[in-house]
């Protein structure tokens, strides 16, 4: 499709886009303003540019669904951009992800009153459209540029807290991991490129079918290069070690976004490249002959271990959560390893749960440190029984989810994850993986069992919540149940995204 | 079939009691204990009709089967049949009592009732449950109000007896969860249905066998089984009373319902491949682990100063009765071992709740700090007194007749083991009876002359379960009539099922 007929295909990522312009000449436009009402602006329309991209995306599924029948006509801007149900499944679920990180950024203490915060929301909303270029982008150029463009507003949303050392610290931290995993990415898709002789996703699957089998070992390495870079994004051991850090340096709602959105963005990246690019399930000779879901495996088992060993022994809840994010990739992974069969739908499926639940958790602790300013599991003890009882209640069904116990959504996407498994007859990974999460249950209950089990010291604060700061968290603990009930629904909508790959 | 909404009721009501007393002010103290006793009344007047409506021929009555999940052919299926519905009655009766029983908790009450609440659902789930998912569920639904309930309302060392056994279950049902997914995809269609993937699943026999290690150990946990029976003196002690009888009077029968309805259930030619003298190794494994339970519960009883770990180890002990029984494989074996789960239900709930009132009234539970108390508490003394005697199986005593029948039918199979697991009645008398003695027999304690006898609300909760036992022990043939007919039909389905594997792989040997 040419520039201009592809206009009509792109109007989420256009509606953001106009919502940036609007963000920062709202803000130049207050800018000096003294008074309190005026500083809330950026967000709202913010917020209300969120909400237009994701109804305009809702918008387009019908209309993709319609142009499945001829994947041709899926592609954009002169097949740069793939529109096609994986897609809108993803971009669904970043527009979902950007409205509530909006949402909760405008009540964030860290965030709110800050000198700067238009530009925070300008960055914010970048980083969400480039985060839905990923999820659609069909050629190596577009996959790295929107890479990159995540990359860069995340480095500076994470050290948006200027005046807060470790925000910094988090930021260059990120910065370093960021530059050495995309250097050794751009270098692998060089090689791509030049075994290949392709830039487009169904290029690059025509020459790795047609290429001489000397060349295997060349194309191996180049995918490897690649996979550093999409592991990265998604928090893979041994691409892991910036997470921790900065996680716990970042404000709370771009952890959110980042554990959340970059994850997702991340993932649908990767099930894309390794199927249209490499034809990872057999499509190809050349790809079946390399040891990729062997390394897979690997990078999985690793994952999921190294990120609940790390988590058992940390304190701090944002720390705790990233360690636990990098197991949950570690999880996810598992679907990669599968890939055909169930393995892309129960992945996808997965992201999702893993949205609601994580940005649950991520909502209350931001809730405790905006109440007392602490994100310090010491911070937590006692919090059922001085005033903080519903947030607690609340943290307890997000983390009881994420460690996998029914009838919780967690329960039915690890649920999936497995039974894709035992389908594909990788039964030494699921077992570990389900040893991992009795692991997992471990930490997940010392939270809990300090916000319940443990009694509040003397001189810990009480605390009060309005309803309308938790109302967000009550959707998400709502959510969370009616997804380990009823997924009927998801399930068909994975499958749609799914079949994508099957050609 | 019927499609009486019996069991659903069961199962929905106490949820719906959980919502309503999350719904009551906090402080109103008297109202949530009395509404949360109020909606576990139903549940057991359902299992009276239950019992009353229950044709026993060994199928399953009160089906209730509803698509749930399409894709994945999941469904809501509940039913009864003659080794569930005697558990069901005993969770019922067992929550009620508990309810009353927990009238003294004044911390916490309404998240207290609300989990109890909670805990009940999953409990009747479980029993209910015909869909392995379901059943799944309903399991780990159990877990976290267990853990909340021993965790916040234990003794000093609950949030260590707390994760231990949330840890301990949690690593059982995960083995259980990889079986369910493997049989799932092995059956044709795929389908979690409990009552057919005995015949729909088509699994070869060396995988059959790690199949049915998984299951024996994720149930050997709740047994609990030596070597996994550790978590068992933590949580029992430190769980406050009311729980310690739900964890000992029913949740310990889930591993042996467990091991009946899936092991033996749905993976028969593995329980009974031949291993060695004519026994299969699933039989030789749990006649030898029973054996051990009741010798080494008992022993460890015996070293017990704290009243309540005795009950607890005794627990141990007992439920090595049920797991010989179900080794004996024969019709008096298997009918004792499911007679005793019920009766070990009522016995060793009256224990853990006679265990609580004295606590309630000295604060402590050393055996050796009493002395004399039959001259202080009389009344007390002799419902003390009828408990122990049932527990150490004397005739006229409900335990007696099932202890009896699992002894007369692992004779038939295991007589060596069967002698040493009868001499250990022996040792139970031993430990009961020195327990006797030392706290109610010789000179009373100076401190305790002013212990109140026994009040009117903990006898109510005594008093039935007394009765029952009793009863039991004069006259068991209603119950056995409930429960034989389900499981002599169990026990044909194994041996045909199995006797069926063996003809397939002998055919595909000659080829």
């Amino acid at each position: 499709m040419g520039t201009t007929e592809s206009l009509a295909y792109f109007l989420p990522e256009l509606a953001l886009s106009v919502a940036i312009l609007a963000v920062i000449s709202v803000d130049l436009a207050l800018t000096g303003r003294a008074d309190r009402r005026a500083s809330e602006w950026p967000g709202i329309v913010a917020l209300a540019g969120a909400g237009v991209a994701l109804v305009l995306t809702l918008g387009l599924r019908p209309l993709v669904l319609g142009l499945l029948d001829d994947p041709m006509q899926a592609w954009l801007f002169n097949r740069m951009i793939v529109l096609d149900a994986f897609s809108v499944f993803f971009k669904v679920l970043l527009g979902l992800a950007l409205l509530a990180v909006v949402w909760m950024s405008m009540s964030s203490r860290e965030i709110r009153g800050q000198p700067n915060e238009g530009e925070y929301y300008a960055l914010l909303l970048s980083s969400g459209l480039a985060m839905l270029l990923m999820a659609s982008a069909g050629t190596l150029l577009m996959a790295y540029l929107s890479l990159e463009f995540v990359s860069l507003t995340s480095y500076v949303l994470t050290g948006f807290l200027r005046h807060n050392r470790r925000s910094g610290e988090a930021a260059l931290k990120y910065l370093i991991y960021g530059g050495v995993a995309s250097g050794a990415m751009i270098f692998g898709m060089s090689w791509v490129f030049g075994l290949t002789g392709a830039m487009d996703y169904a290029g690059i699957a025509r020459g790795v079918a047609a290429l001489d089998p000397g060349s295997r070992g060349a194309l191996f390495l180049a995918l490897v290069l690649v996979l550093a870079g999409f592991g990265y994004k998604i928090a893979s051991v041994p691409f892991h070690m910036w997470a921790p850090d900065v996680y716990t340096g970042a404000p709370i709602p771009v952890t959110a976004f980042l554990a959340v959105g970059s994850k997702a963005a991340g993932f649908a990246m990767l099930l894309r490249f390794f199927h249209f690019g490499v034809g990872h399930d057999g499509v190809t000779a050349a790809a079946a002959a390399m040891p990729l879901p062997q390394l897979a495996s690997v990078l999985c088992v690793a994952t999921m271990t190294l990120g609940n060993l790390a988590a058992l022994s940390q304190t701090n809840m944002k720390r705790l959560l990233a360690y636990s994010s990098i197991a949950h990739a570690g999880y996810a992974l598992l679907g990669f390893v599968v890939f055909a069969d169930r393995g892309v739908e129960a992945l996808l499926f997965y992201l999702a749960v893993y949205y609601v639940m994580n940005l649950g958790a991520f909502w209350v602790v931001m809730l405790i440190a905006n109440a007392t300013g602490r994100e310090d599991l010491e911070g937590y003890r006692g919090l059922a029984w001085r005033g903080g009882a519903a947030p607690a209640l609340a943290l307890g069904v997000f983390l009881f989810s994420l460690a996998g116990l029914p009838p919780l959504a967690g329960f039915i996407g690890k649920f999936n994850i497995f039974a894709a498994g035992v389908q594909a007859k990788l039964y030494a990974l699921v077992v570990i993986g389900l040893v991992n999460s009795v692991i997992s249950l471990y930490y997940y209950a010392r939270v809990v069992k300090t916000m319940f089990l443990d009694l509040p010291a003397a001189d810990d604060p009480a605390m009060r919540f309005t309803p309308s700061e938790l109302g967000a968290v009550g959707v998400l603990s709502l959510a969370t149940f009616v997804l380990g009930v009823n997924f009927n629904w998801l399930l068909r909508w994975v499958e749609v995204a799914g079949n994508v790959f099957r050609g | 079939m019927n499609a009486d909404p019996l069991l659903t009721l069961m199962i929905v009501i106490p949820l719906l009691g959980m919502a309503v007393v999350l719904s009551l002010p906090s402080r109103a103290h008297d109202a949530i204990r009395w509404t949360a006793t109020a909606f576990s009344v139903p549940p057991l007047l359902l299992a009276v009709r239950l019992l009353h409506s229950f044709r026993p021929d060994g199928g399953f009555q009160f089906v209730q089967q509803v698509k749930w999940i399409r894709e994945f052919n999941i469904e809501y299926f509940v039913g009864v049949d003659g080794i569930s519905i005697t558990m069901i009655v005993l969770t019922a009766l067992l929550c009620f009592i508990c309810m009353i029983a927990s009238f003294g908790i004044d911390k916490g009450v309404k998240g207290y009732y609300a989990l109890f609440l909670l805990l009940e659902t999953g409990m009747l789930g479980v029993f209910c449950a015909l869909d392995f998912f379901l059943f799944f569920v309903f399991w780990e639904l159990m877990l976290l109000p267990m853990y909340f309930l021993i965790g916040i309302w234990g003794g000093p060392r609950r949030e260590y007896a707390a994760i231990k056994f949330f840890l301990y279950t949690l690593l059982g049902s995960v083995l259980m969860l990889v079986t369910i997914l493997y049989l799932y995809f092995a059956s044709d269609p795929h389908s979690f249905d409990m009552t057919r993937l005995s015949q729909t699943a088509h699994v070869p026999m060396n995988v059959q066998l790690v199949l049915w290690t998984a299951l024996f150990i994720g149930f050997a946990i709740k047994i609990p089984a030596f070597p996994f029976h550790t978590w068992l003196p933590d949580a029992h002690v430190e769980a406050p009373t009311a729980i310690s009888v739900i964890l000992a009077g029913v949740l310990l029968k889930m591993g042996t319902y467990g091991i009946l309805r899936v092991n033996y259930g749905i993976l028969p030619a593995a329980t009974l491949a031949p291993a060695w003298h004519g026994k299969s190794l699933a039989f030789w494994l749990l006649a030898a682990l029973g054996t051990f339970n009741i010798v080494y519960g008992a022993v460890c009883a015996m070293a017990q100063a704290d009243m309540k770990k005795l009950v607890a180890y005794s627990s141990i002990s007992h439920m090595g009765y049920v797991m010989l029984g179900m080794a004996a494989f024969t019709p008096q074996g298997i009918n004792g071992a499911v007679l005793q789960m019920f009766n070990h239900g009522t016995v060793t709930a009256m224990l853990f709740l006679l265990v609580g009132v004295i606590y309630d009234r000295a604060h402590h539970r050393e055996i050796a700090g009493f002395g004399g108390l039959a001259s202080i508490m009389p009344v007390y003394t002799g419902v003390t007194g009828l408990a122990f005697f049932a527990a150490m199986g004397l005739p006229g005593l409900s335990a007696f007749i099932s202890e009896a029948l699992v002894l007369l039918g692992a004779w038939q199979a295991y007589p060596a083991l069967t002698v040493v697991g009868a001499s250990a009645v022996v040792l139970t008398a031993g430990y009961l009876l020195w327990t006797l003695q030392r706290m109610f027999l010789g000179k009373p304690n100076e401190k305790y002359l002013t212990l109140p006898e026994i009040n009117f609300r903990e006898l109510c909760t005594l008093v039935p379960l007394g009765a029952i036992v009793v009863f039991l022990g004069v006259y068991p043939t209603p119950i056995l009539n409930l429960q034989s007919p389900a499981l002599l039909r169990l026990n044909d389905q194994v041996v045909q099922a199995a006797a069926q594997a063996a003809g397939t792989e002998r055919v595909a040997d000659a080829r």
